[in-house]
Order: C-alpha cells, then sequence, then structure tokens
C-alpha cells in the first residue's frame, strides 16, 4: 500500500491582523480518518488557524493544502465544496431559522433531496434532542443545543473533514459529554477530524494526535496518550 | 372613477418598488437606502429607447427591466466589500449620483426631463385608464411569483443564509458575493420594470421623481407592512401610496409620514404591521383560526 497524502497539510503558517503576528509559521497535518487537536492556552492563535483553515482570513504566508490540492486563497465556499465542513466558535447557527432549515442549509451544496433526508435522519440520531425541537427557531435554543445543531449542520455536508473550533466553549459538564461523544461516533465513521479546543482532558480522550500551540507556535506535538502523559500538558491544561 | 384607476396604477407600482426592495433587504439582508435610484434608471431607459430611439414600449419595457438589471448588479458592487451601516450609505450615495447625472448631463434631458412618452398599445390600441392599471396589476401578479418562488427555492435559502450570517452561510458552500450580486440585480431588474411603466403612464420622467426622498418612500412601505414578508410590502404601498393621494391634505405632508412611519416602527413594531408576529397579524390569524 503505497503512502497517501496528507488530506489538510499546513505548512509555515503565517497570519497577521495589521501589526499583530497571530501565527508565526505553523505546520501540522491531518491524515486521512485521523482526528487531531490543537490544544493551547486563549489567544495562542487556535482560532486563527481555523479561520485560516476555512477561509475566513488570508495567511501572509505559507500554504493550506487539502487532499494535496492548494487551497491556501480558496473562498470558503469552495472549501466546502471540497469536503471540509466547519463548526465555528460560537456555534454561528442561523438564528431565525428552524433547526430544520439549518439542517437543510448545512446540505446547501447537496441537490438530491433523498440524500438530503437521510443525512437529517442521522444527524437526529446523533442527536436526538434536535429532532424534538426541529420546528424550533434556533436563537430560542440553550446554547448546548446551538453548539448540536452546528455540528449536525457540518454533518449534513457529509464531509470528508470537519473542523471543530471551541466546541465545548461555555457549556455545562453534561452536554460537554455529549457533545464529544457524538465526535468520537463521527470520528469512528471515518470522517477526519481538526479539532481545536482549550479542554485538553475531554479532547485527547477523542483525537488520535495533538499540537499544542503557544503564542502562534507550535511548541509540541505528540500521540494523544503521550500529550496526556506529558508534564508540561498536565501542568498547563489538565489542572495538574 | 379615473382618479381612483390612477391611484390603483400608483400603488401597483409602488407595490412592485417595495416587494423588489424586500427581496434586496427583506431576504438578503442588504440595507438600500438607494432603490429609486434603480426606479429611475428603469423609467429614463424606457423614455429614452421610446422618445429617442423610437422604439414602442414592449421591448422598451423589457429593455429597462434588463438593463436596470444589469446595472443593478454593478451597483451591487460595493456590497461585496462593505457591511451594514457602511452599505447603507454606500447605497445612498449611489441614488444621488444617478440622479445627478440625469439631472445634469444633457443626453439624460436634464433638469427638463423627458416628455411626450406615449402609453403602451397593444394591436394598435392604446391601454390607458382600466387597462394600464390591468397591466401594472398583472406586473405586480408577476413580481409576487416571482418574490414567492425566491423565497421557496434553493435561491432563497441561500439568500436568507447570507442575511442571517455570511461567515456561516460561506462555510456551508454559499457563494455569498454570488447571491448578494443576484439580490441586488434581480432586485433592480423589478424597479426597473416599475420605472417603465411609471415613466410610460405619467408620460413624462423629472430627476427629481426618484429622488433619495423615495428612497426613503419605498423602504418605509417595506417596514410598514412588514420586511421579509410577501404581503407586508404590497400592503405597506398601497396603504403609505394610495393613501396620501387619495386624501389630499396629507399628502401634503407626505415625507413627514414616510419619515414618521419608519422611527415609529422602528421603535414599537420593527416587524411592521403584517410582519410575522406582529400585534396585527396575530389577531387575524386568531381570527382566522377561529
Amino acid at each position: 500500500m503505497h503512502e497517501r497524502a496528507p488530506l489538510l497539510q499546513i505548512a509555515n503558517l503565517v497570519v497577521k491582523y495589521g501589526h499583530i503576528q497571530a501565527l508565526h509559521g505553523v505546520s501540522l497535518d491531518v491524515q486521512p480518518g485521523e482526528a487531531v487537536a490543537i490544544l493551547g492556552a486563549n489567544g495562542a492563535g487556535k482560532s486563527t488557524i481555523v479561520r485560516a483553515v476555512s477561509g475566513w482570513v488570508k495567511p501572509a504566508a505559507g500554504r493550506i493544502l487539502y487532499a494535496g490540492e492548494e487551497i491556501t486563497t480558496l473562498p470558503s465556499w469552495d472549501r466546502a465544496a471540497r469536503g471540509m465542513a466547519l463548526v465555528p466558535e460560537g456555534g454561528h447557527v442561523f438564528r431565525d431559522m428552524t433547526v430544520e432549515e439549518n439542517l437543510r442549509l448545512g446540505a446547501y451544496l447537496e441537490s438530491d433531496p433523498r440524500t438530503v433526508r437521510e443525512r437529517m435522519e442521522y444527524v437526529y440520531t446523533l442527536f436526538p434532542v434536535l429532532k424534538e425541537r426541529r420546528r424550533q427557531i434556533a436563537r430560542t435554543m440553550s446554547g448546548g443545543e446551538q453548539q448540536m445543531l452546528a455540528i449536525g449542520r457540518a454533518v449534513m455536508r457529509n464531509p470528508q473533514l470537519l473542523v471543530v473550533d471551541e466546541v465545548s466553549m461555555g457549556l455545562a459538564p453534561v452536554l460537554v459529554d455529549t457533545v464529544f461523544e457524538a465526535l468520537r461516533q463521527l470520528k469512528e465513521e471515518g470522517v477526519s477530524m481538526l479539532i481545536v479546543e482549550q479542554n485538553a482532558h475531554e479532547t485527547l480522550n477523542v483525537v488520535d494526535r495533538g499540537y499544542v500551540l503557544e503564542n502562534g507556535r507550535i511548541v509540541l506535538e505528540g500521540m494523544a496518550d503521550d500529550l496526556r502523559e506529558d508534564p508540561r500538558v498536565q501542568a498547563a491544561y489538565l489542572g495538574g | 372613477m379615473g382618479y381612483l384607476i390612477s391611484i390603483a396604477t400608483f400603488a401597483c407600482i409602488w407595490a412592485v418598488l417595495a416587494l423588489s426592495l424586500n427581496i434586496l433587504t427583506g431576504y438578503a439582508g442588504q440595507v438600500s437606502l438607494g432603490h429609486a435610484a434603480f426606479f429611475g434608471i428603469g423609467a429614463y431607459a424606457s423614455a429614452m429607447l421610446t422618445v429617442k430611439a423610437g422604439w414602442s414600449f414592449w421591448p422598451a419595457f423589457v429593455a429597462a427591466i434588463l438593463i436596470t438589471g444589469v446595472v443593478g448588479g454593478f451597483l451591487g458592487l460595493p456590497s461585496l466589500r462593505v457591511r451594514h451601516d457602511f452599505l447603507v450609505l454606500a447605497t445612498m450615495g449611489i441614488n444621488f449620483v444617478v440622479i445627478a447625472i440625469f439631472k445634469y448631463v444633457s443626453f439624460f434631458g436634464g433638469a427638463l426631463g423627458i416628455i411626450g412618452i406615449k402609453k403602451p398599445a397593444l394591436f394598435g390600441w392604446t391601454l390607458r385608464g382600466p387597462w394600464f392599471l390591468a397591466l401594472a396589476a398583472l406586473y405586480l401578479v408577476l413580481t409576487l411569483w416571482i418574490s414567492a418562488y425566491l423565497s421557496r427555492t434553493w435561491a432563497g435559502l441561500a439568500l436568507t443564509a447570507l442575511r442571517e450570517d455570511e461567515d456561516a452561510a460561506e462555510a456551508v458552500g454559499v457563494s455569498v458575493p454570488r447571491f448578494k450580486i443576484y439580490a441586488f440585480a434581480i432586485s433592480a431588474a423589478l424597479a426597473g420594470g416599475a420605472g417603465s411603466l411609471y415613466a410610460h403612464f405619467l408620460g413624462s420622467v423629472f430627476p427629481d421623481h426618484f429622488a433619495f426622498v423615495e428612497s426613503i418612500g419605498i423602504m418605509s412601505m417595506v417596514v410598514f407592512g412588514g420586511i421579509g414578508t410577501l404581503r407586508g410590502p404590497v400592503v405597506g404601498a398601497f396603504i403609505l401610496k394610495a393613501l396620501p393621494e387619495y386624501l389630499r391634505f396629507v399628502g401634503d405632508y407626505r415625507y413627514a409620514i414616510y419619515g414618521g412611519v419608519l422611527v415609529l416602527m422602528m421603535l414599537f413594531q420593527p416587524q411592521g404591521i403584517l410582519g410575522d408576529n406582529s400585534w396585527l397579524w396575530n389577531k387575524i390569524r386568531r381570527r382566522i383560526n377561529d
């Protein structure tokens, strides 16, 4: 078996906001079928990586490759068309639409209504609460439910690569479990993932590998089990 | 009778204007205070093609729609760079520029406008009075149908997505710039058709007919009736256009009414009198359901 190209490859990525440099040459990759974490404190530049990967900011230098093809300057919607789906920080659900409309928009690029319905049913098995609330307006739901909806909307895309940004932020512990359980299930079904998180404990239980980001640089990388045992990670992110 | 028919004709034309602005602002979330510019471009295109180039009404009507649609697409380009309040300012600016061009470029007749615009004819028979009203009503029905079609299809869903959250819309695969330009082009094209009807109904066009205050008027009709709905802009246009025309003494205060409506609706009923969950609409629905 020949070695496959990484699904996502980031090389020497530099992102600047005005004069402030958020990323100082970050390189990382996600192999097909793999779940990879980016851990780091607030302001380390985690979300900037997501913004660059999803096309919301233009890198000042460096390259982003998806399935071996350069996507560095491609607009967001073209990246979605190539099989990437995003769960943005804070969910970014369509607030005045119902749950069902949100999900339908997630499959915006899918024209076959039967496929759309099948995927919707799949999302409902992942998050039964969304089925109960399918006619509810998104903005009237709790933060946790909106996060589930954001994941569901991304899953509607039937993505090869799921990019998840700070999904546990501000959620009650029981909801954090639900959300990570869903991510674990998606991983088992072969969805590759890039998970950006502050909650290192939960994240390391789901991913295969991880990178630790500090001040816009990767300072540590390794397999999930090794990172969990690493004293620096324990001290900084796992509460000793 | 003739007076009522002419008021009804104006109301139909303004209902089209309100519905077309509603596609841009209500569906796609691009707030424009320059809609009268598109109205004017359609009116001038049709007037010039018939009076100066000697075309008959029907091809000029279609050409006015197409020309305004194309110009609208181009004038929508600022929306790709600016959002929200900056877009409002940009569209206002466009309105002033378009009027200035009509006024100061002699090719467009200058301040004297264009006169002698003929009423449309069908098989050698001139459409006037109720027949012209029927034509305007038909165009209103067409606009309603396009609006309804847009709000139900995939394209409508994409427009709503970009209204609610542009970043998220892009992330699910909606090409936001393309749909913004679509929204501007469709909205402008429909307004251009209304302009053509207006020019041929009145028989003359002057730059001031399409001034900024008219844009405010159209916006107040949309907001008054209920932005984002089908019924709202139509009802808003009929009330705010027909009533001041009918009650002459109210007509003198037309602009005060438009401004007042905007302020009061924003304060007390931002969804409009007939918007979803508005006080009146809930009452009507309850009455119907009982």
